[in-house]
C-alpha cells in the first residue's frame, strides 16, 4: 500500500481526466478485439483454476485485471502466453484467441510468444550486457543484421524511456547492474524490442519503488499507442491510473474457480459497478 | 539482586557455555586445518627443495649409469673374463656413480645427487587429463542440463542415483573396470590385447569425471532462477535455446569450477593410472602407448631406496599441486565475466 498516499492526490485528478475518453474509446473500439475468451476453462492436474471465462480485450488499450490474491488473475494471464506450459497436468479448455486464432489449438506455443511479449512481478534481466538483454528477442527470431538490431534497440530502449540512462555503458555494464525500477524498465524494452502485438504485465510494480512505479505507469500510458497491454495488479490505484478496460476477477468460494465478475470501461467499473461483489471490493469492503 | 540476575537467572551460565562452545568450535576447525596444513608445507618445503630448471626439462635420469664398459672392462682385477651368464661379476658397484664426465667415482651409490626432471610426466598428466576432461566435460555438462532441466523423471532418477555412487567408488575399481575393457580388451586386427596405453587412462579417469561434472552442473544450473528461464521463454525461445544462451552462461562460473573440481581429481588419480596407462621413463607424446603421468612418478619413487629417485618423487608432487592451481587459475580469468555487475 505504500503507492496509496502519494497516489491519491495524482488519483482524484487523472481520474476526472480519463473517465470520458476512456469511455468513448472503448465504444469506438469495442468490436477489435484482439484477444478474446470465449467458455475459457483452466485446470491445474484435476483442480479447476478458471471457470467459463467470457472476455474481449479490446487492440492498443491497457486492460487491468483487478481480484483478490488466488481469484486467478496470473493464472489467465499468463494463459494468454501459454507459460503455464511447464506446469505438468496444467491445462486450457474452450477457446482463447488471439487475432481470431485459438491459443490452445492452431498457434505453436514458441511462435505465440513471438507475439505475446511478457513483463514479470520481479525484474528479471539476464546475467548479459544491457544491450544483449534487449536483443535477445531478435536473436531467438535468428536476426543477425547488426545494423537492424543496433536500431531495434535503441527504439525499444527509448521506448522504454531508458536509453538516456544506459546509453554510455550498453556493452559495458550486466543488465543486473541496474537498480530495480531500471531493470523492470529493461524488461520492457526486452519484451517491446521484438515488437510484439500483446504485452502482459503480471504486477510489474509491486516490487519497486513509488518513484520507480510511477515511470513505470507513465511508460504504460505511452506503449498504448503500439501495443495491446493487459496487466494484472493488486493496487486498484494502480489500476485506475493505467487502464483504459478493467476486469474485476474473484475466487468462487465454493469450488475455488476464478471468475470473471464484471469487465467495464475501467471509470465506469470504479465509480458505478453493476456487480454488488465489484462494489464491495472497489470500496474496499473486502479483499 | 541486580536488574540482569533478576530478569537472567542463568545469564552467568550461559555465557560460559557460549564461550565453551565457542572454543570447541575454533578447536575442531583447528583440527581440520591441521592435516592440510601439515601435507601442503611438506610438499611445498620438500618438493620445493628439489625443483632447479633441469627439473622442469629433463626426463627421467637413473641414480647410477651401467655401461657395457663397466660390465667387462674396469673390472678392479682387470682381467678376470666377461661371463654372458654373469654380466655383472665383474661389477665394482663403487665406480658407479655420476653419469657425466667429471663426476666423482666411487662415492656412496646412496648419497648420489638427484639427477633428471619430470618433464615426461607433466606432458603425460597434461595429455591424459585433457583427453578425459575433454571426453567428460560434454558428457557431464548436457547430462547435468538434462537433470536440472527435466528433473522428475524415471531416468533422471536413475542417473543420479548412478553418479552418487560413482563418484563415491574407490577409484581402483575404476581402473579394474578400465582395465577389462580396455586394456586387456582384443584387438580384432592383431588378436592382442591393446594393452597400456594414454588413451586407456584417459577412459578411467573419464568415468571418475563425469559424475562430479554431473552433479555440479545439475546443482548450480538448479540455482538459475525460475525467472530466467520464463524470461527467455516468454521471448519465444524454445527449451534448449534458452538454456544454452540464458541458463549455462548465468551459470557458467559454477560449472567451471565443476569441471575443474574434475580436473584435480583426475590429475591426483594415481590407482586408475597404474592399471591402464602403467607409466613410463622416457618422453611419450602418443596416447596409444604407456605412458608417464605425475602421480605414477610420486608413487613409485617414494618407495626407492635412492634418495635421488625420492628426490624426484617429492618434486613431482609438487609439480602436481602447482599444475592443478595453475590450470585452475587460468581458466577463471579465462571465463570471468567482463561485465560490470555494479
Amino acid at each position: 500500500m505504500e503507492e496509496t498516499t502519494q497516489g491519491s492526490s495524482r488519483l482524484l485528478n487523472g481520474f476526472a481526466e480519463t473517465v470520458s475518453p476512456a469511455g468513448e474509446r472503448v465504444a469506438q473500439t469495442a468490436t477489435e478485439a484482439k484477444i478474446e475468451a470465449i467458455g475459457f476453462n483452466f485446470y491445474y492436474g484435476t483442480f479447476q483454476a478458471l471457470r467459463n471465462i467470457n472476455i474481449r480485450i479490446p487492440q492498443n488499450r491497457v486492460t487491468a485485471i483487478i481480484g483478490p490474491s488466488g481469484c486467478g488473475k496470473s493464472t489467465f494471464l499468463r494463459a494468454i502466453n501459454r507459460m503455464h506450459d511447464r506446469t505438468p497436468g496444467a491445462r486450457g479448455e474452450g477457446q482463447l484467441l488471439l487475432g481470431g486464432a485459438n491459443i490452445y489449438g492452431e498457434i505453436d506455443p514458441v511462435k505465440l510468444r513471438r507475439r505475446v511479449g511478457m513483463v514479470f512481478q520481479r525484474p528479471n534481466p539476464f546475467v548479459k550486457s544491457i544491450y544483449e538483454n534487449v536483443a535477445y528477442g531478435l536473436r531467438v527470431q535468428g536476426v543477425r543484421d547488426r545494423r537492424v538490431i543496433d536500431e531495434k534497440v535503441e527504439l525499444a530502449l527509448n521506448r522504454a524511456a531508458l536509453w538516456d540512462e544506459v546509453k554510455d555503458r550498453l556493452h559495458k555494464a550486466s543488465g543486473t547492474a541496474l537498480s530495480g525500477g531500471q531493470q523492470q524498465r529493461l524488461c520492457i524494452a526486452r519484451a517491446i524490442a521484438v515488437d510484439p502485438e500483446v504485452v502482459l504485465m503480471d504486477e510489474p510494480c509491486s516490487a519497486l519503488d513509488p518513484i520507480a512505479t510511477m515511470k513505470i505507469e507513465d511508460l504504460i500510458h505511452k506503449l498504448r499507442a503500439n501495443f495491446t497491454i493487459v496487466i494484472v495488479t493488486h493496487n486498484m490505484q494502480q489500476a485506475m491510473r493505467v487502464s483504459d478496460m478493467t476486469a474485476f476477477m474473484l475466487m468462487d468460494s465454493a469450488t475455488r474457480a476464478g471468475e470473471l465478475i464484471e469487465f467495464s470501461p475501467t471509470a465506469e467499473l470504479f465509480t458505478n459497478p453493476k456487480d454488488q461483489r465489484t462494489k464491495d471490493y472497489v470500496t474496499g469492503r473486502f479483499g | 539482586m541486580s536488574l540482569k540476575s533478576s530478569q537472567m537467572p542463568n545469564y552467568q551460565r550461559r555465557k560460559v557455555t557460549d564461550a565453551i562452545m565457542r572454543g570447541l568450535v575454533l578447536f575442531a576447525t583447528a583440527c581440520a586445518i591441521v592435516p592440510l596444513v601439515l601435507i601442503v608445507g611438506y610438499v611445498v618445503v620438500v618438493g620445493g627443495s628439489a625443483l632447479n630448471w633441469e627439473f622442469f626439462t629433463d626426463v627421467y635420469q637413473p641414480p647410477m649409469t651401467v655401461t657395457t664398459m663397466d660390465m667387462i672392462g674396469a673390472a678392479p682385477t682387470g682381467d678376470a673374463p666377461f661371463d654372458p651368464n654373469d654380466p655383472f661379476a665383474n661389477l665394482d658397484p663403487e665406480a658407479l656413480i655420476g653419469a657425466e664426465a667429471g663426476d666423482e667415482k666411487g662415492a656412496n651409490i646412496l648419497e648420489a645427487p638427484a639427477r633428471g626432471g619430470v618433464f615426461h610426466a607433466i606432458v603425460g598428466t597434461l595429455l591424459v587429463t585433457s583427453l578425459a576432461v575433454l571426453i567428460a566435460m560434454p558428457i557431464g555438462i548436457l547430462a547435468g542440463v538434462f537433470l536440472s532441466e527435466f528433473p522428475d523423471n524415471s531416468v533422471a532418477i536413475v542417473v543420479r542415483f548412478a553418479c552418487d555412487v560413482l563418484s563415491g567408488a574407490p577409484s581402483i575399481i575404476v581402473g579394474v573396470t578400465a582395465y577389462i575393457l580396455v586394456v586387456n580388451a582384443t584387438n580384432p586386427n592383431t588378436g592382442q590385447p591393446y594393452g597400456f596405453s594414454g588413451i586407456a587412462g584417459a577412459i578411467a579417469l573419464t568415468f571418475l569425471m563425469v559424475p562430479t561434472i554431473t552433479r555440479t552442473t545439475e546443482e548450480v544450473l538448479k540455482l538459475v532462477p525460475e525467472a530466467t528461464r520464463e524470461a527467455a521463454l516468454a521471448m519465444g525461445a524454445t527449451t534448449w535455446y534458452s538454456t544454452f544462451t540464458v541458463v549455462i552462461p548465468t551459470a557458467l562460473s559454477g560449472i567451471v569450477t565443476g569441471v575443474m573440481l574434475a580436473f584435480a581429481r583426475g590429475a591426483g588419480e594415481t590407482a586408475p593410472l597404474i592399471l591402464t596407462v602403467l607409466g613410463s621413463n622416457v618422453l611419450v607424446t602418443g596416447l596409444l602407448q604407456p605412458i608417464a603421468a605425475l602421480p605414477l612418478v610420486t608413487y613409485r619413487y617414494t618407495e626407492s631406496p635412492f634418495p635421488s629417485e625420492n628426490t624426484l618423487a617429492w618434486g613431482s608432487a609438487f609439480v602436481l599441486m602447482m599444475l592443478v592451481l595453475l590450470v585452475n587459475i587460468l581458466v577463471r580469468i579465462a571465463t570471468r565475466n567482463r561485465l560490470r555487475t555494479h
